[in-house]
């Protein structure tokens, strides 16, 4: 193989003075053979499948013919899927509670995993490598495994929590039941991102050198000024970056509630938006329903990732001047 | 947000990264901090160490001893569990491997390719192509998996090994990072040199890119493989043989017999120790080798 490719070199050596008179770069065709395979799979697993689901949204079973005789036939339907998606109430009920959800998990993690990271590049905390270890170490555990830990730690027969309340003789907890349920999957969330993002912070934070705190440290800022005023704007861009990645994780949040279903009656099978997107598409044969309530969730996820990132950079821009 | 991330680049040079405990660090009002550390750290591996415990419960055991005590079924559990359906979690954790090691080797492969020559080379059509990769980053790669499935069904390949592979050999962000990582360690002028002399664009790749690149690689690498393995939506779509499921799948389905059959309950907690305890533990050991600073200056662009 290294013998065929060292006998050709000479023949390249050559190539060059002519390739270099077609064009400015002297070997145009590599780039197209390296960047081939990614985009072929682009093409295949990202444009076509999102051109199909968008041209499934515009499609619908349409009844023709009247009385008992009516055969049913595919048509095109323009706008029709999506009025009915955009008001469909189990929909927006679904949406709702991913709000709730979302609310609970993202800042918790979010400023958990700055808090952490804060805390490892402190000068005085110990034990700073084994903490970060620990916490680092669900990233390498799939949701659908958490959810089943997780699961039997709320279960209320399998529960510790309430084998202490019990302990003490306090009433026992159902932490699967309709009011608690949504901080239980934010849990199983908070608990299985805080580790990935604290050390995308840290890592920030790390690349950081000393001295700009020493010279502070010298002018008397306290541990807490330095933090807020120096180590938070410096890594802002990685800031922008876990925000970002909560705010997809929880806008496609499926597996770990489906998970926990068969341990509640709390979770239904519309639960989160995309459970529905689901059923519909597979349990109720309303495919075209559901390719609606995807391009609407794709589209949604697109305009608040863009306008965190447009809200972010007019706020650094706005400091910068 | 561009000057910023120019100075951490700009300064990392000056920090020595490796001590935790910098010279003078003074453990002087450690209390709190050092507090709130080993609080966060119990609260990772708590339901860890309770899966490993909760493994050696018999199914009467998990109910009523106390939590962290250990029981007394863990071999009755192996057994319940490998005899399960003809020994089909040792099939799981094969399959598992195969998605997430081989789909993970050759996405990192697709991903450094194309990396390589979005950082190095001009070519027609690259900002538009880079751009669509960008905003392929952003589409919820779970609403993908529904076309998908129609798309794979059309033509005949659901429930292959193929439905499953094929779709995550494809990692817009670990495209970006390996664009990234190239940018930053190829040197232009080793690259010309080597063209002087005559080498081919393939040889370039295999004796000087692929070497430069390989810390930046195992990161990419290491980011798919856990997203393969996380991944649910998509095997489960795609799979209707029990024999061709990754562990996730396969444990999904156990916890939706357990309940009926509630002996399965401590299969599906052995189970999920046993998945969840060697992967930890490699990525751990390898997370030393991760160049995570990748993406904490990958916004910078």
């Amino acid at each position: 193989m290294s013998v065929l490719t060292d006998e050709k070199l000479p023949a390249a050596a050559v190539a060059p003075p002519r390739a270099e008179r077609r064009r400015p770069s002297r070997r145009p065709r590599a780039p197209y053979a390296f960047v081939l395979p990614a985009a072929l799979l682009f093409l295949a697993f990202y444009l076509i499948p999102l051109g199909y689901a968008i041209y499934l949204s515009f499609r619908g079973a349409k009844v023709s013919g009247g009385g008992g005789y009516g055969t049913r036939e595919e048509t095109w339907v323009g706008l029709e899927n999506y009025a009915n998606v955009l008001t469909d109430p189990e929909l927006l009920a679904s949406l709702g509670r991913l709000l709730q959800y979302g609310l609970i998990t993202v800042p918790i993690t979010l400023g958990g995993a700055l808090l952490i990271a804060l805390l490892l590049d402190a000068p005085r905390a110990r034990f700073v490598t084994a903490s970060r270890t620990a916490i680092f170490a669900p990233y390498a555990v799939p949701g659908i495994i958490a959810s089943i830990m997780w699961g039997f730690l709320f279960l209320p027969s399998t529960s510790p929590l309430n084998a202490i309340l019990k302990s003490f003789g306090l009433p026992t907890l159902n932490l699967l039941d309709s009011s608690w349920v949504i901080g239980s999957l934010a849990n199983i969330a908070i608990w299985g991102a805080l580790g990935f993002n604290m050390i995308i912070l840290y890592t920030a934070l790390r690349a950081v050198p000393m001295e700009i705190y020493d010279s502070a440290r010298v002018d008397g800022c306290s541990e807490w000024q330095i933090a807020w005023r120096i180590k938070i704007p410096l890594i802002a861009p990685s800031l922008v970056l876990t925000s970002l990645f909560s705010l997809i994780a929880t806008l496609q949040v499926y597996s770990e509630p489906t998970t926990l279903r068969p341990l509640t009656s709390a979770i239904t099978s519309t639960f989160f938006p995309l459970m529905k997107v689901y059923r519909d598409a597979f349990t109720n044969d309303q495919i075209n329903a559901a390719a609606a309530m995807a391009v609407v969730i794709t589209v949604g996820t697109l305009v608040a990732s863009l306008g965190l990132l447009r809200l972010v950079q007019g706020k650094t821009n706005g400091d910068e001047r | 947000m561009t000057s910023t991330a120019t100075h951490i680049v700009g300064r990392r040079l000056t920090r020595v990264p490796v001590t935790d405990a910098p010279v003078g660090r003074s453990h002087k009002g450690a209390f709190w901090p050092t507090f709130a550390l080993i609080a966060g750290a119990l609260y990772c591996l708590f339901p860890l160490v309770w899966v490993v415990i909760a493994s050696t419960k018999s199914s009467r055991e998990l109910f009523t001893t106390s939590t962290l005590l250990p029981g007394t079924g863990l071999w009755d559990n192996l057994t319940t569990l490998f005899a399960y359906n003809d020994g089909v979690y040792v099939k799981w954790a094969l399959n598992t491997v195969l998605f997430a090691g081989v789909g993970g080797l050759a996405s990192m492969v697709v991903s450094g390719l194309a990396g390589y020559a979005f950082a190095k080379f001009e070519f027609r059509g690259k900002g538009l192509l880079f751009k669509l990769l960008l905003a392929g980053v952003l589409v919820p790669g779970i609403t993908l998996a529904i076309p998908q499935y129609f798309i794979m069904a059309g033509l005949g390949l659901t429930n292959t090994y193929w439905s499953v592979l094929l779709p995550m050999l494809i990692s817009p962000f670990g495209i970006f990072l390996a664009r990234i990582y190239a940018a930053s360690s190829v040197p232009d002028e080793t690259l010309e040199a080597a063209r002087l002399d005559g080498a081919s664009e393939f040889a370039i790749l295999r004796k000087i890119t692929f070497p430069i690149m390989l810390p930046g690689l195992v990161t990419v690498f290491m980011l798919q493989f856990v997203a393969i393995w996380n991944n649910f939506l998509l095997p489960y779509l795609m799979l209707s043989g029990e024999d061709k499921y990754p562990l996730t799948v396969g444990l999904f389905t156990l916890v939706s017999r357990g309940t009926n059959e509630p002996a399965l309950h401590t299969a599906v907690i052995t189970g999920s120790a046993l998945a969840v305890i060697p992967l930890v533990l490699l990525m751990l050991w390898l997370s030393r080798y991760w160049r995570l600073d990748l993406i904490s200056g990958g916004l910078k662009g």
